[in-house]
């Protein structure tokens, strides 16, 4: 692929410089989380290191979209906590109280995370660059010229140079999923959300797709990956959760989840999926 | 529609060959009988038109461009032009409140187009040129002895012209907050998503987001309204403004030509309504865009089309485009 870096090199603060306690770029402690009686979330809890990327796998209904949905506020959480670059997503805490945020900092703190929906809910509206300015220009109120001319390049990277100005419904899965990317990206944000970005791909088109992700790995963006692509997982994943009903069964490197396997459910997913 | 258009495409070639054997086409009687028919009916009307005297072509003629009529016509187009303005505001304000999670705001936008959609127009028009007999004097401020902001004299406020405003106004905001609340509800709720996790607050998500994607479901219905409209405001005669309908009927009171002065009327809504219909087809296509990988025919195009039609319904029965018939 391209030599020009997705990410720019001097976006996101790398946590080398920051609090000592606070390495995980993400923490989940102790999360719940119910849509009425059922509950979805059973006191999850684990890290999600800077530059690393995280696959979630698991059966449909095991709660990893849920709380991948939660890391950006898409659904709140009914209990325990969860933190993003160190600071409490949500909440802010004062005087050993929780007070619910404004709009402005729930939009602010989304702000720094970027998403990628199975369904790519491109803007079908506006074209593709139009789509990817959006953020930048709206949301984050940057220069307009500047902003263009980032989004080019963008779209460039990701393989799309040639369809800047084709509206979604004009343009294949693959390339709209790419599309989906780049406009996440163009928000500059320090953690990547990825919520089965290929499964609502022809299989023809998962590669392009899994591609792009990967030169995202390899440039070090934090990643959080919901994705039933075995081989993905194995290649790029520096840890691996597997989920069912809503906790976590097993995690680990790729190479303890997937090759030295220690619960007989994960071993009866995998053998379904592979 | 465009199915059988296509289909039809194939079958337009002048001579068929299949191999050596001969085609014969269908043969179609039903729709030249039905042809007949009509030819017949519009021999009737024409022939009525230029031999019956009592339609007094002369004094439609004379009075067209008569300055009571133009003053008419531009209160009409003046009364839809506002009408229409409070009901895609108003409307939008209703709509939203309709779809608000709060449910007192939620029950009063439902109360709003209740209210306004359960009473005929003719009723409220009449009730709000006469509402200073119910309150002589309009006061805005807190009930039960609260401060007065403002105090006005309804009747020197509540004119004919104001009421006809208001109820007109009204009743389009009632409507239009139905067909605006249709048309973000068709809005995918992916889309709701997508802007929240780029950032997008509310009301950028509503003005750049969920309305121009809305307007696709939205213009179509509005533009029926608008022309709905323009009608309706004749309605207003009732309550003595000059609109076209009024300065048309003040006409023939004075000079009994009624049937004369009522086809002048009939050929100014016609005229204004086809520009209407015409300025409709261009806004949906507008709206239209990225939304189907080929862009809607406009107007112009459907003319083109349907005259080819005709031409090639006078050329060769057998190719005339069916399904319609």
């Amino acid at each position: 692929m391209s030599t020009v870096p997705l990410i720019r090199e001097d976006a996101a603060p790398r946590k080398e410089n920051a609090v000592m306690s606070q390495t995980a770029m993400v923490r989940f402690s102790r999360v719940s989380k119910s849509f009425g009686d059922h509950q979805v979330l059973k006191d999850i809890t684990f890290n999600v290191e800077p530059n690393k990327v995280l696959v979630l796998l698991g059966p449909s209904g095991s709660g990893k979209s849920t709380l991948l949905r939660c890391v950006n506020q898409l659904e709140t959480i009914d209990g325990g906590r969860i933190e993003v670059n160190g600071e409490l997503v949500g909440y802010k805490e004062k005087a050993g109280k929780l007070h619910q945020l404004h709009e402005r900092d729930v939009l602010r703190q989304r702000m720094q995370t970027g998403m990628v929906f199975q369904n790519f809910n491109l803007f079908p509206h506006l074209t593709a660059l139009e789509n990817v300015c959006i953020g930048p220009v709206r949301a984050r109120k940057q220069n307009r010229a500047e902003v263009y001319k980032r989004a080019h390049a963008l779209l460039e990277r990701v393989g799309l140079g040639h369809r800047t100005y084709a509206y979604p419904r004009q343009m294949s899965g693959g390339q709209q999923q790419r599309v989906a990317i780049a406009r996440a990206l163009a928000m500059e944000p320090e953690l990547m959300l990825f919520d089965e970005p290929t499964s609502a791909l022809d299989p023809e088109l998962v590669g392009e797709v899994l591609d792009v992700m990967k030169g995202l790995a390899a440039e070090g963006m934090t990643m959080i990956v919901v994705t039933h692509e075995i081989g993905f997982a194995r290649e790029v994943a520096d840890n691996v959760v597997f989920m069912d009903q809503g906790v976590i069964v097993e995690s680990g490197s790729p190479d303890e989840v997937f090759n030295n396997t220690r619960h007989q459910r994960t071993r009866d997913f995998l053998a379904k999926v592979l | 529609m465009s199915s059988t258009s296509t289909l039809h495409e194939h079958t337009r070639q002048d001579d068929v060959h299949l191999g050596e054997t001969k085609v014969v086409r269908l043969k179609h009687p039903g729709r030249w009988l039905a042809v007949a028919v009509i030819v017949l009916i519009i021999a009737m009307v024409i022939e009525t038109m230029f031999t019956n005297p009592r339609f007094r072509w002369d004094i439609v003629w004379s009075f067209f461009l008569a300055p009571q009529i133009l003053d008419g016509l531009r209160v009409t187009v003046t009364l839809t032009v506002i009408a229409m303005v409070i009901g895609l505001v108003l409307g939008t304000i209703v709509a939203l409140m309709r779809l608000s999670a709060n449910p007192v705001l939620k029950a009063a936008g439902f109360a709003f187009v209740w209210l306004v959609r359960g009473i005929p127009l003719l009723v409220q028009l009449i009730f709000w040129y006469n509402i200073s007999a119910l309150f002589p004097v309009i006061n805005i401020g807190i009930p039960f002895g609260g401060p007065v902001f403002a105090s006005f004299n309804a009747n020197t406020v509540m004119t004919a012209y104001t009421a006809a405003i208001l109820g007109l106004g009204l009743n389009q905001a009632a409507y239009m907050a139905e067909i605006i609340r249709g048309g973000i509800q068709s809005v995918d709720e992916g889309q709701l998503e997508a802007a929240a996790t780029l950032g997008l607050g509310r009301i950028t998500t509503i003005g750049r987001i969920v309305l121009p994607q809305a307007m696709r479901v939205i213009i179509p219905p509005t533009g029926n309204e608008t022309i709905t409209m323009f009608k309706t405001t004749s309605l207003v005669s009732v309550v003595a403004v000059a609109d076209l309908l009024y300065s048309t009927q003040l006409i023939y009171a004075r000079n009994f030509q009624t049937i004369p002065l009522l086809i002048m009327a009939s050929l100014w809504y016609l005229i204004l309504i086809s520009a209407l219909s015409v300025g409709q087809s261009y806004l949906e296509r507008y709206y239209a865009r990225g939304t189907k990988r080929n862009t809607p025919l406009t107007m112009r195009h459907h003319i083109g089309r349907h005259y080819g039609n005709l031409r090639r319904l006078m050329a060769r029965e057998q190719n005339f485009p069916g399904g319609r018939a």
